[in-house]
């Protein structure tokens, strides 16, 4: 019965084995961005340009319905338009990075939507804001890890900078140039994560497989190291478990997949060991020393 | 005696308002400068500049070949993210960028400089500790333990004993008369006379202008403090356009 439920859609099933390769591979790429996200105060950042690929993904399916690779690359270019135009006026102006994607977000979303209704049905649309494992085939598992691999390289190649930065940004300006190319690189980064996780999980909720588990992990670990490590392991865990109640109950996998690390996540809110809620309500007896 | 920094006619400021007006002079290699005067005199915008976070209204300042990332410069209020999960070890460790940059691996050596570092600026035993833990006087010692890190010819420091107790002024103070005794080029913007008379051979006392520059028993003469005072008037959104000649062009 268990077996039944647990693992037989997977090996009845080639497309939820699909499906769960690529939730694998987003975990892997995504966590590390959210915990990124999350140590730089960027989490509704990632939400924001969440919703700026969709008119780049909504042109692409006006051009050639649901087709995931010019889908993908409309997004790409959205996204990448939105980030670097954020990230300049941000860096060029008073304005800051939250109020400028804010302005992006809403005008993107509202154009993506639009033309997505100009020629889709509503089941298309609701395929595009909260996805479709369907729609996993194995060029799609190929994009996703390839973009999860550029992921893993390229934040190991602007990590020290993308950390310092945030921990002591006006030291990194006296040692170093490299702050604004590795802040570019990594809303690129976002980018290229958010567009990875348009099939699973749709466009509105491709970002959730970052922030969420970036969440848990913060009540898990005090160190980067460790919440990167329980981030990504949270970030499978609800992916797995995703599939498996979006399969028994033909819910979108997006949401399903979301609910579960929601369910982590005020499990950790209130039972994690750094600075859960149960430790602050029954604090254990202070040290000597 | 080599010239380390030269201020040519070096106008800072912000929004085209001069906090450091006309500065001309140099600072000797291997000087140990006190940097003092008035509160908006000037001092951190010097610094600033010299670090090269701050680019100058007009004039210039020529390092000796140094660039500005060679120099080390602790700023007055440190925009460190206390709550970032980082321990006091990797934080100290960033002081080796220049070496180091953002790919060389943190080998055996360095990591017996960090825990040197750490253990002159005494903070053995809080390797492992996160940052967000320490005390005010512990977050100094941790930040001086970088600036030791970075092994710079120029050590450029804002009001580095604001808030912190006696002890630790001690202890951070001979670390500063160690790297003045080593040769490095060391400018320290403080506030307590008292200190800049017993320890600091030369002294510069900005009002915005230079008011004096030299020898300290020269410098924080009653005549030249007083004058210090009257200098600093406040800045004024409708001055006209400084009547100096314009500075050579480059």
């Amino acid at each position: 019965m268990i077996v039944a439920v647990l693992i037989t859609p997977f090996t009845e099933f080639e497309f939820m084995r699909r499906a769960l390769v690529g939730v694998i591979a987003l975990a892997l790429g995504g966590a590390p961005i959210g915990v990124v996200l999350m140590l730089r105060r960027m989490s509704l950042v990632g939400d924001a340009m969440a919703h700026a690929i969709l008119p780049g993904a909504a042109i692409g399916f006006l051009l050639s319905g649901l087709n995931l690779v010019a889908m993908t690359l409309g997004g790409l270019v959205a996204g990448f338009s939105v980030a670097i135009l954020a990230g300049l006026v941000t860096r060029v102006t008073e304005l800051r990075e939250d109020a400028t994607l804010a302005a992006f977000y809403l005008i993107s979303l509202a154009l993506g939507v639009t033309i997505v209704s100009i020629r889709g049905t509503n089941i298309d649309l609701l395929h595009v804001l909260f996805g479709d494992v369907l729609a996993m085939d194995a060029a799609t598992l190929m994009v996703i890890a390839f973009n999860t691999t550029l992921t893993l390289l390229a934040l190991a190649v602007i990590w020290r900078p993308l950390i310092v930065e945030c921990v002591d940004p006006l030291f990194l300006r006296t040692v170093s140039r490299a702050g604004a190319p590795s802040h570019l690189a990594f809303l690129a980064l976002v980018v290229v994560n958010l567009v990875n996780g348009f099939q699973a999980l749709g466009t509105l909720l491709a970002v959730g497989l970052m922030v969420l588990p970036a969440g848990i992990a913060r009540f898990w670990s005090r160190d980067i190291s460790g919440m990167i490590a329980v981030a990504v392991i949270a970030a499978m865990v609800s992916g797995y478990a995703g599939l498996v109640l979006s399969f028994q109950t033909a819910v979108p996998s997006g949401p399903a997949i979301i609910l579960v690390a929601a369910v982590l996540y005020f499990v950790s809110l209130l039972f994690g060991p750094a600075g859960g809620l149960a430790r602050r309500l029954f604090p254990a007896r202070h040290l000597e020393a | 005696m080599t010239v380390q920094l030269q201020f040519d006619d070096l106008t800072l400021g912000y929004e085209r308002h001069p906090a450091v007006h006309h500065l001309t002079g140099v600072v000797e290699a291997g000087a140990l400068l006190a940097v003092v005067g008035p509160n908006g005199a000037g001092k951190s915008t010097l610094l600033r500049a010299v670090a090269g976070i701050l680019s100058p209204l007009a004039g210039a300042i020529t390092r000796n070949g140094l660039h500005p990332h060679d120099i080390a410069y602790l700023p007055q209020i440190a925009e460190i993210d206390r709550s970032f999960p980082i321990s006091v070890f990797d934080f100290v460790g960033t002081g080796l960028w220049r070496s180091r940059g953002s790919f060389g691996a943190i080998g055996r050596k360095d990591r017996d400089r960090i825990t040197h570092a750490l253990a002159t600026v005494g903070l053995n035993g809080f390797e492992r500790r996160g940052i967000g833990t320490l005390s005010g006087g512990q977050t100094q010692r941790m930040l001086f333990a970088r600036v030791l890190l970075q092994d710079a010819r120029v050590i450029a420091l804002d009001e580095p004993f604001n808030a912190i107790d006696s002890r630790t002024v001690t202890d951070l103070f001979e670390l500063i008369v160690h790297w003045h005794r080593e040769g490095r080029t060391v400018l320290v913007a403080l506030h307590d006379l008292d200190l800049v008379r017993a320890s600091f051979p030369q002294a510069l006392l900005l009002a915005r202008a230079a008011v004096a520059w030299g020898p300290t028993a020269e410098v924080l003469t009653a005549a030249h403090l007083a004058a210090a005072r009257r200098m600093c008037e406040a800045f004024d959104d409708r001055a006209p356009a400084c009547a100096a000649p314009a500075p050579r062009a480059a």
